[in-house]
Parts: structure tokens; sequence; C-alpha cells
């Protein structure tokens, strides 16, 4: 659509303005306030320049959580990506039973998160758990809450639980968009599936799968609650992941000035990325 | 029409395992909020062998539990309410107009949704003490748009590029002022994308903890908040804290049933 | 290419078609020449599309054969039929080059690379679009894209037919004339079988050596351009075809001559028609002639269009249009009188074709 050249829609803008303003730029320049300041307490503070920045870029446990992150987010793509692609091809598209099944898989979106945790931590536990009890019975030595790699494993299959439904319903709503004639269209070229899939469902699906990549990309990046429910970080600090780690430094040992840099640096890593997404975003809006 | 009935089957099987996967863990935790302490964890049952509501009873007759709910719809209600109200103006500017700055404005709106909520806890708990409105409803509904007005904006912004400009012209031609315009007319054409995006944020809204714990003690606080401390506290009471869990599945459940219809495009942010 | 033959086809969406009204398509039986063009005209709703799912294989007629030079193929399915349809909008690969969209239904069925290169340059050219063919598909014009999914269908040289539902929906007025003409000279070089669903009669006239016309679920009339125009079997092909349509009026037949109003009207020899039925005096707004002479007509307006006017008058209590050149007169007191060769008499809707004007 062409749009109209009009200053005016400034004042449009003006509500969200104030109110994002209010709620993002102050809290910013508070953290970049602390960032750059230390304090022996009693509120006096001193310039400390770049020393936290530098204390946090050398830290071991910055790049371990980052790292942990990293792969985190990943593996998560690895799996959530690929399955909901499944799952949405292979959704009916017709019928009384398509409601049902699209309110059935959006619940767990709509379950707070720290509920969620509870629910895997509950539903995993050895002693009162589905899960647990039936994996010790087919027995398989588990136990989330002693060894690092059923942590991981838990934490994982819990967000492939929590998540997977954003990508279906994502990849879901491109398909229903293709019209019929398409698919006729390929049958009588003689296309096979994997050609339907290639070259008729992949391009319709790939705007709407750019949004889910980069959105379960940003949130697995950001993820706090759940891990932090279900295994508190650890055992050890192999479920530590940025946000926790944190919080942990901000609201347990009252770091401020590290915490306070940590959170700008997290916070640039995330801009990138946003940057990247828009940019992507962008210009298919205008390719289309 | 042109799918084979073998075919048909076989999709059936592939949502219906996906959805057991999906409800299996809910079962466990409705199971569980039927049984009594002493029935989870002394014998293992797939259903309650003696089913009990006394969880159900704890949570309805303790104001600390009940309180819990009835504080998150109320934020969670006013946080809708002001995104929504701030975000149509401003995606209806983003969708029609070019104006000075509008690609960063709306780029800077994004990061925002992308921030992540670690980041603000702290300073969002300094910046609402000196207003002095830690541990009200109001204060965990701004925090909360922090993420959600972007979102509504941009969802919005998806929406209302669907609707041709012209109706926009013909109504100013009619002698429509905008305001009368924008309600009577344009409101009504992107309704089910008011309903998308209401219902994303009561969505995002309901499921944060981090800021809402943070900006809460008593008077205020998030259910979510009252399940992790009661549970700490009490020395796991499981089968109360599976009830408040199932408790707190109903509010979503219902609001995905009214949004049925549109989930599919919603989730696309009317982007398909 | 191959004679489609229509065996007693008839379609119900409903599952238990009882009456006459519950089909969709009411009785089909017709065999359609090998190599002909052929277009299916009617308004919505009239059972064309139906028709052409049935051809095609999306739809199986719930009584009927349908036959492909004489085989059944009723039950087989649509790629099984090998066919090629052009549907309404585009249906074009996004991803790929113009070249391997035309390549893509030849490689499906395994042809050696150097065969297909051949195919589709021969198309390539054919279609007029050999300087695109490293482009990607995407970002062509809709009569591109249209010549693309064209070429699809020409490219592989078995097809049975070719068909055409709406093809040119979505394309500009003015590459509508481009592409209909091109349709045309493709028909004639490739000589497949052709079948083009439309509502446009200027489309099926101009593109059809025999049109079929549709109306509310049957066929009403197959014939080339000029027997529609001037012997329409039903007052509806009389209606649809032409611009401004046939001209109809309530009649009764006296001796050998037909009576409109108090006005007779002599007949070449006694029609034979059932006493009951309904009979309709049918006459071409091309064989209306206004001059001094004959019977009496007031008239109402006079529309120019270009190098003819149309004539609407009031004849009798009926609507009457006539056609005339620019630069006849018409006189102050108007009369009118109607060619012998343009007299069609209706009964029951029907052309009475026994017994006068053939």
């Amino acid at each position: 659509m062409n749009k109209t050249w009009n200053n005016k829609a400034w004042f449009l803008v003006l509500p969200v303005l104030l109110l994002v303003a209010f709620s993002a730029i102050i809290p910013l320049m508070t953290v970049v306030n602390y960032s750059v300041q230390d304090t022996f307490g009693n509120n006096q503070f001193f310039w400390a320049g770049t020393d936290w920045f530098s204390d946090v870029l050398h830290s071991d446990r910055f790049w371990d959580a980052l790292v942990r992150n990293l792969i985190f987010s990943f593996v998560i793509l690895a799996i959530e990506i690929p399955l909901g692609i499944f799952i949405a091809l292979n959704m009916p598209k017709t019928g009384i039973g398509v409601p049902v099944c699209l309110v059935l898989m959006a619940l767990p979106l709509l379950i707070p998160w720290n509920v969620v945790g509870t629910i895997w931590q509950v539903f995993g536990r050895v002693d009162i758990g589905l899960l647990g009890h039936y994996l010790r019975i087919l027995g398989i030595d588990y136990n989330y809450t002693q060894d690092p790699v059923d942590a991981w494993v838990t934490v994982i299959v819990m967000d492939v639980w929590h998540w997977t439904s954003l990508v279906v319903l994502l990849c879901y709503a491109g398909l229903v968009s293709i019209p019929d004639a398409y698919y006729q269209a390929a049958k009588i070229d003689g296309a096979s599936r994997w050609s339907v899939f290639r070259y008729i469902q992949l391009p319709k699906m790939k705007r709407v799968l750019l949004i889910a990549v980069l959105l379960r990309f940003m949130d697995s990046f950001m993820i706090y609650t759940e891990p932090f429910v279900v295994t508190g970080g650890g055992p050890g600090n192999s479920t530590t992941f940025l946000s926790i780690d944190l919080v942990k430094m901000a609201v347990g040992q009252f770091d401020l000035g590290p915490a306070a840099a940590m959170s700008i640096i997290y916070f640039l890593i995330i801009l990138l990325l946003s940057w990247v997404f828009y940019t992507v975003m962008t210009s298919q809006d205008a390719k289309s | 029409m042109s799918t084979s009935n073998v075919k048909r089957s076989w999709s059936w099987i592939v949502a219906t395992l996906y959805i057991l996967f999906l409800i299996l863990p809910i079962y466990w935790l409705i199971n569980m909020s039927f049984k009594s302490n002493s029935e989870i964890l002394g014998n293992f049952s797939l259903w309650p062998q003696s089913p009990t509501l006394r969880n159900y009873m704890v949570i309805f007759t303790d104001p600390s539990w009940y309180n819990g709910y009835i504080n998150s719809i109320i934020y969670v209600v006013m946080n809708t309410v002001i995104s929504v109200t701030v975000a149509l103006p401003a995606a209806y500017a983003f969708s029609r107009y070019r104006f000075l700055g509008d690609k960063h404005l709306f780029f800077w709106l994004l990061t925002n949704r992308m921030a992540p909520p670690a980041v603000f806890a702290l300073p969002f708990f300094q910046l609402y003490s000196a207003f002095g409105l830690i541990d009200t409803h109001i204060a965990v509904a701004i925090a909360h748009c922090l993420f959600n007005v972007p979102l509504a904006v941009w969802i919005l912004e998806g929406f209302m590029s669907g609707v041709p400009k012209e109706i926009d012209e013909t109504a100013y031609i009619d002698g429509y002022s905008f305001p009368r315009f924008f309600v009577k007319i344009f409101m009504p054409l992107i309704a089910s994308g008011i309903g998308v995006a209401a219902f994303f944020c009561f969505m995002f809204s309901w499921v944060e903890l981090l800021i809402a714990r943070t900006l809460t003690t008593t008077d205020a606080k998030p259910i979510a908040a009252t399940m992790t401390r009661t549970v700490s506290a009490s020395g796991m009471d499981w089968g109360v804290l599976a009830a408040a869990g199932v408790l707190t599945i109903i509010p979503g459940a219902l609001v995905i049933y009214f949004v049925r219809n549109y989930i599919a495009k919603g989730f696309a942010l009317g982007r398909v | 290419m191959a004679r489609i033959t229509l065996d007693h086809i008839r379609h119900a969406y409903g599952p238990k078609p009882s009456t006459d009204k519950d089909y969709a398509l009411k009785e089909v039986h017709h065999e359609w020449d090998d190599g002909g063009a052929y277009a299916l005209l009617g308004p919505s709703g009239c059972g064309k599309t139906t028709l052409l799912n049935i051809i095609s294989g999306l739809l199986t007629p719930s009584e009927g054969k349908i036959l492909f030079d004489g085989t059944d193929v009723t039950h087989l399915s649509t790629e099984k039929r090998n066919i090629a349809q052009v549907f309404q909008f585009p249906v074009i690969y996004d991803t790929m080059t113009v070249y391997d969209n035309l390549a893509f239904p030849l490689r499906n069925r395994r042809m050696p690379e150097g065969e297909v290169d051949k195919r589709v340059h021969d198309i390539l050219s054919m279609i007029d679009l050999s300087e695109w063919a490293g482009r990607k598909a995407q970002g062509l014009t809709a009569d591109q894209k249209q010549k693309i999914s064209l070429g699809r269908g020409l490219v592989r040289s078995d097809v049975n037919a070719i068909l055409f539902d709406e093809p040119l929906t979505v394309i500009d007025p003015h590459m509508k004339w481009v592409l209909r003409s091109q349709l045309k000279r493709l028909h004639r070089q490739s000589g497949f079988t052709m079948v083009y669903v439309t509502h446009d009669q200027t489309e099926a006239l101009t593109f059809a050596d025999k049109v079929v016309v549709m109306y509310e679920g049957e066929i009403v009339q197959i014939g080339t351009p000029v027997e529609l125009f001037e012997r329409p079997r039903h007052t509806f092909v009389g209606y649809f075809i032409g611009s401004p349509g046939m001209n109809f009026m309530p009649a009764a037949v006296s001796g050998s001559a037909l009576v409109v109003g108090d006005q007779q009207i002599p007949l070449e020899g006694q029609p034979l028609t059932a006493p009951n039925a309904k009979l309709e005096l049918g006459i071409r707004p091309e064989f209306v002639r206004v001059a001094r002479e004959g019977m009496p007509i007031s008239i109402s307006q006079i529309e120019d269009v270009g190098r003819q006017k149309i004539v609407r008058a009031s004849f009798q209590g009926y609507p009457l249009a006539a056609v005339m050149s620019e630069d006849t007169e018409i006189p102050a007191d108007p009369r009118v009188t109607f060619e012998p060769a343009g007299l069609n008499l209706y009964a029951d809707s029907w052309r009475v074709e026994a017994g006068g004007q053939q």
C-alpha cells in the first residue's frame, strides 16, 4: 500500500511513545547508570568506567551461561521447527475436529510459565510423576534433579511441549492460505509429495516460518521461568541460562554493577538479533 | 476433495498423537489435584482412587490463595485494555502514513518485545518504588505494556494494512470526522484483529511471572507467585499446588475458546 | 490429444438426488472431437465448472461415464488422465525460473534432460517468453504468469486435453485481447483438444470452434458462433449471446402467421407446436429494420455505439431493440419490419425447429 507522508501521524503514535518510554527508557537508563558505577553501600556511587563490562566479558560464568543458552536455543530450533512443520503438514484441513485440534494445541501456550515448570516438575518426578515413574519401570535411570543430562532433556522436552504449537499454528496458517488450485496443478504436473512440499508449501510457509524461527530463537534466548521452576538452574550450574544467572546476580547477590553490565551486553545481543529479524521481515514485506 | 480417505486418517493420527503428548502432563496435574497428599506420595495410580475436593476447597477458602487469582485477573485485564487502546491509533498511523522516523520508531518498539524481562526486573523495581507504585495492580499492568504494546501495534498494523485505504477516503468524503470514522467504521472492520491483539496481550500478561513477582509483595501478588512461595513455605503441598495449577489453566482455555476461529490467522500476526 | 465422450453424465453434490432440481449438472450426452476448441459458456452457477471438474477428474460424476478416445476414464485420477489445466488465477512455482516451471512436468515424468531442453525451448518461443527463461517466475506480470501455466500444459506432447477455467479473469483488459488471439494461434499450432470455461461471450465466441452454452445445469446448445447467433435453440442463448440480446415477445399462431398484439407477422409455413405451449417470437436486433414502412413503433431512446446505433423502442407494448448503421436516418413516424430470415419461434423457451423457417 502506498502511504501518504504526514507528520501529524506522530500524534497518533504519541501515547504509545510515552507509555513505552516510561517502561523502557527510564529503566534502561538506570541500568546504564549502574553499569558504570561502583558502590560500597549507603548510596555512595563511584565512577567505575568500563570495569564491570570487562569483568563480565572475562568471566567464565558469563561465557558458560551464554554458550549454554546458544546450545539450548539451537537444539530447541532443531527440534521444534521440523516437528512443527511436520505436524502442520499432517493437520486435517477440514472437518469439525479442526477447531478442537487448534484449541487443544494452543492450550500449552496459555499456561503461566511457572505452572508449565510445575507441570513438568511433577510429571517428571520419579516418586510421583507419570513420566518418571514409567521411565523407572522401563529400567531407565532418570532423575532430573541429580543428573545434568536428564535435567537438560527434561528442560528441552518441556520447551518442545510448551512451544511447538506456536510453530504448528504459524505453519498451519500459511498452509491453509494456499488455494486448492496449486495442489491440483501439481497433481496435473505429476509432482511428487516432496516436490509439492518443496515448491508449493515451503515457499508459502516461508514468511510465517521466519516469524516462527525468530520468535522461538528470541524467547528461548530469554528463557527464565520454566527451567528455574524445574531445575533452579541445576544440578550444579548445568541449566543456568543467561536470564537465570542475571537474576541470581542482581536479586540474589545484589551485585548491581556486574548485573547491569551483563544486562547491557545481553540486551545488545538481543538488539542485534532483533535488527536482523526486522531487516529480514521488512525486506520480505517489500518483496510481496 | 482431492485427498484420499487413507491420507485423511493418517493426518488425524499425527494430530492425535501430538495432542496426546500435550494433554498427558496436563492430565497428570488434574489427576493429582483430585488426590490427597497421602495418596499422591503413597501409591501410584493413573486416576484418583478416592477423589477429593479438599485441594480446591483450600484454595477457595483461603484469601491468600484466591486473591492471587483476583489480582492476576485485575492486572491482566487492565494491561489488555491499556495496550489495545494506545496501540490502536499508533497502528493506524503506521499502516496509513509515512512520517519522520517511522521506521526507526517501529523497530525500536519491536526491540522492546524482544527485551529480556530479566534485564528489566531490577530497574523496574527501583522505578516503581520511586513512584510508590510497588504492590499495586497498575504497576504490573504498565510494566507488562513494555512487551504487549509493541506486540499489539504489530498485530493491529498487520490487520489494518489488509483494509483498503479507499474506505478511509470514502468516509472522509462522506463527512466523517477522524474519531467518529475510527470508532464507527474502522474498528468494526478490524474487529477480529482487535480480538487477536487483545488475546495476545491477555496471554503474555497472564503467563509472565518474573516482572509481576518483582513488582508485588502482598496486595497485588499474582497467583503464579503465590504458587511458588506457598510451595516452598508449606513443605510441598502437592495436591494444593496441582489444584492451583489447574485453576491457572482455565482462564487461558476460556480465552482460546472465544478466539478459536482466528487462532491460525492470529498466531501468524495477521501476516499470511 | 483425444476425443472426449461424455456418456449420459449427471452430477449431484447432495448424497441422494431424487428430482431434477437436485442435480447441479443435468444429463449431458455428447462427443467432442479430437483437436477441437470448445468453450463452455454460461452465467455463474450454471454447472460449467462442475462439467470441467468432471472432465479433469477432480469430480467423479454421480451417473454416467467419461471416455477419452473410447477408453473409460471415469474413475481415473487427474494425474492418470493426462490432461492439463489453466486456472482462474495463475498457478506458478514462485521459487523456480520460467524455464524450470516449464520443465517441471517433463522432469517429473523422467524425460531425458536433452529432450526437456528442446521441448521447453519450443514452448518458450511459442508463448513469447524466450528472453525471460532464466528469470524467477515470481516477479512476472499476471499475463506472463498465465502464459507459463498454459505453457506447462503445452509442453507435454501427450496431453489428452487442455482445460481452461476462466483463465483471463485476472488479466488486464488490454492484455486479455492479446492473450486471446495468442491462444487461438497456439490451438492451431499445437492441435490439442481445448476446453475453455468462461462467462464472457466475447471470449467464448472468439476462441472456440464450438460453443457449449449452459444454463441451469444443462447444455442448451452446442454450435458454432454463427449458429448461436442466427439460430439460438433456447431463449437463454438468445438473451445471453449478442449485444443487445435477442428481442422476445409473446406471440400466438394464426394460420400461417404469428400474432403479436394486433399485428400479424407472416411465417413461411405452419409451425408444429403443442397447443398449450407458451409461444414467443424471437428476433435479433440486427434483423429489425426501422423505416417509413411497416408496423408502428414508438422510439424511447437511441444509443450511439461507435459505428452503429441501438434503437430502443416499444412494439405493441413490448420492448424492442434494433441495431442499425450510424448513418441510417430515423424517420419522424418510425415503422418497423422484421426480416423473415431472422424470425424464430419458441415454445416453452425451446426453439420450434420443424415446419417454419429452416
